[in-house]
């Protein structure tokens, strides 16, 4: 592991992150080539492009994403989480079971928390939905991150996009009034590093400032 | 996931047209299950038909039953007026079922639709007689602690994981159906079914039929109330076992009740033998261990869910215990 503060160990630290990426990169372009039909790659070959598009059977997807309209093409088996992290760039949603039982993909959809790794992005047409790029304000935070901050939410912080938006929907539901109703309507967000005590901190100190989430 | 078709429906025969003409085809609601299962490669439809504009949401009162539409959010079910005030064991059951996130996904009816959390159905390199008939039941000898201690057959002993459907056998629900040869009513008891020699089907639906409502009659098994869920964490976790429990109470004798275990069978297994036996008689420990007796009779373990010969008992005592403020 590469220390912190140490200019040529962090350079290599990059400059492997940086070739492990290129690898995944090249590696899954290898493995989407292996599985796509010929008459597609003649296709993309030609340029054809809504030829190419059609062999999937895209379908139109009209969707807002932190209040940015999109007009989009997307297979029907694209899940929202897989939409916004690879075909919108927003990675702050976070894929860790893929199974609906960890609760790191939580999102808004039509202000209400979701799971985006088993929602089809198709059912979301004509809906609104918000991550954890959605919620400060410019510079400034949403209170929910500054209470994740303040009370120390996180350790790894590979759960807290998740935990966040659940945390507002808790307040939101009306399901924050102790401590106790807080653990339960938050126990679809499992925490590994087990940040729970401070992570109930942070959602009863956001509650009890009254603030509209 | 394999690619399939989508198609959006916006009426009842729109989606059953599309249903019945189409065999490879399902309909999607809430997703929650069917969207990991098809991750899984559990089930393969070539299509979807996404049936989230039908105009079933609403809940209502209807002369003396309480109707719930079958798209209704579980999140909408439990939290609802009508329902906490008339039917409080439903919104029990419902709450202690998934997560938030989840509850606002899964609708009534694909609450009742959903699949068995049994691993050998969900492992496809597993023998399972649900998934692929004939292939054995790999649970049988094997990690078996989530499973049936009742059962008609050792083909699958697999368990039904909904809470909703347990409270909803016990407050005698009726199952509203829409179908190509028109509109059918089940009783919630006899929606969901043993596994016999057909363990790949969990209900009694036929082939195009779908679920429009459930209907409660009114009871005035509303004040003593009490959904027991026992799991390996406080939640978030499938039942081991569950209870659900309302006792109409006049002073300290039991006029009336309703039972129901979850996790025990391949469907919510309702207790009329035990309501039968409880009925006019004290609201007493004593005679809630005989009637936990008496609800544990012809039930078998399977190795590592003998537990459940005494948690199942145990649960239904402390339940009736909760209910009844005799804790």
């Amino acid at each position: 592991m590469a220390k912190k503060g140490s200019g040529q160990n962090q350079a290599e630290e990059n400059y492997l992150n940086e070739s492990r990426r290129n690898f995944f990169k090249q590696s899954s372009l290898l493995t989407a080539l292996a599985v796509t039909p010929p008459a597609f790659l003649k296709a993309a070959e030609e340029g054809l492009d809504e030829k190419a598009a059609g062999y999937f059977e895209k379908m139109p997807l009209a969707i807002q994403i932190n209040g940015v309209n999109h007009d989009l093409s997307v297979e029907p088996r694209t899940t929202l989480l897989d939409l916004i992290r690879e075909q919108l760039a927003l990675p702050g949603t976070k894929k860790g079971c893929d199974h609906g039982q960890c609760g790191a993909c939580t999102v808004h959809v039509n202000g209400n928390r979701v799971l985006s790794c088993l929602t089809l992005a198709v059912t979301a047409e004509g809906k609104k939905v918000t991550t954890i790029e959605g919620l400060a304000d410019g510079e400034k935070l949403h209170p929910m991150q500054e209470a994740f901050i303040k009370y120390d939410g996180f350790q790894c912080g590979y759960c807290t996009p998740g935990q966040i938006m659940s945390g507002i929907a808790c307040i939101r539901e009306g399901h924050a009034n102790s401590d106790d109703e807080i653990r339960e309507y938050m126990s679809g967000n499992i925490c590994r590093c087990g940040a729970y005590p401070n992570i109930v901190k942070a959602i009863a100190d956001v509650k009890k400032g009254g603030q509209t989430l | 996931m394999i690619n399939f078709d989508y198609v959006r429906v916006s009426t009842i025969k729109a989606a059953v047209d599309a249903i019945v003409k189409d065999n490879n085809s399902l309909w999607l609601a809430g997703g929650t299950n069917l969207v990991d299962l098809m991750k899984k490669g559990v089930m393969t439809p070539q299509k979807l038909v996404d049936i989230n504009n039908l105009p079933l949401k609403e809940i209502k009162k209807e002369g003396n039953k309480l109707i719930i539409g079958a798209l209704a959010l579980n999140s909408t079910v439990a939290d609802n007026e009508l329902v906490r005030k008339e039917q409080p064991l439903l919104a029990l059951a419902v709450q202690a079922g998934a997560s938030a996130q989840l509850r606002n996904m899964a609708t009534v009816g694909g609450n009742m639709m959903q699949r068995t959390r049994c691993p050998y159905f969900y492992n496809t390199d597993m023998p399972c007689n649900k998934r692929e008939p004939g292939t054995g039941c790999g649970a049988l000898k094997g990690f078996n602690r989530m499973h049936a201690i009742f059962t008609d057959t050792e083909k699958c002993i697999a368990v039904h994981p909904s809470d909703m459907s347990v409270g909803l056998v016990a407050l005698d629900a009726t199952v509203l159906l829409s179908g190509p040869r028109g509109d059918r009513r089940i009783p919630f008891q006899n929606f969901h079914r043993l596994p016999g020699n057909l363990p790949q089907k969990d209900n009694t639906l036929e082939r195009g039929e779908l679920i429009v409502a459930v209907e409660i009659p009114e009871n005035k098994l509303n004040k003593h109330v009490h959904y027991l869920k026992v799991r390996d964490r406080t939640s978030y976790a499938f039942a081991l076992v569950s209870a659900a429990v309302a006792v109409d109470l006049e002073g300290s004798t039991i006029k009336d009740i309703r039972l129901a275990l979850g996790g025990v069978a391949h469907k919510p297994w309702r207790l009329t033998e035990v309501e039968n036996f409880l009925k006019g008689k004290a609201a007493t420990e004593v005679n809630y261990k005989q009637a936990a007796a008496l609800a544990i009779r012809g039930a078998k373990g399977f190795g590592l869910n003998n537990f459940k010969l005494k948690l199942a008992p145990n649960t239904l005592v402390e339940a009736l215990k909760t209910a009844t403020g005799k804790s």
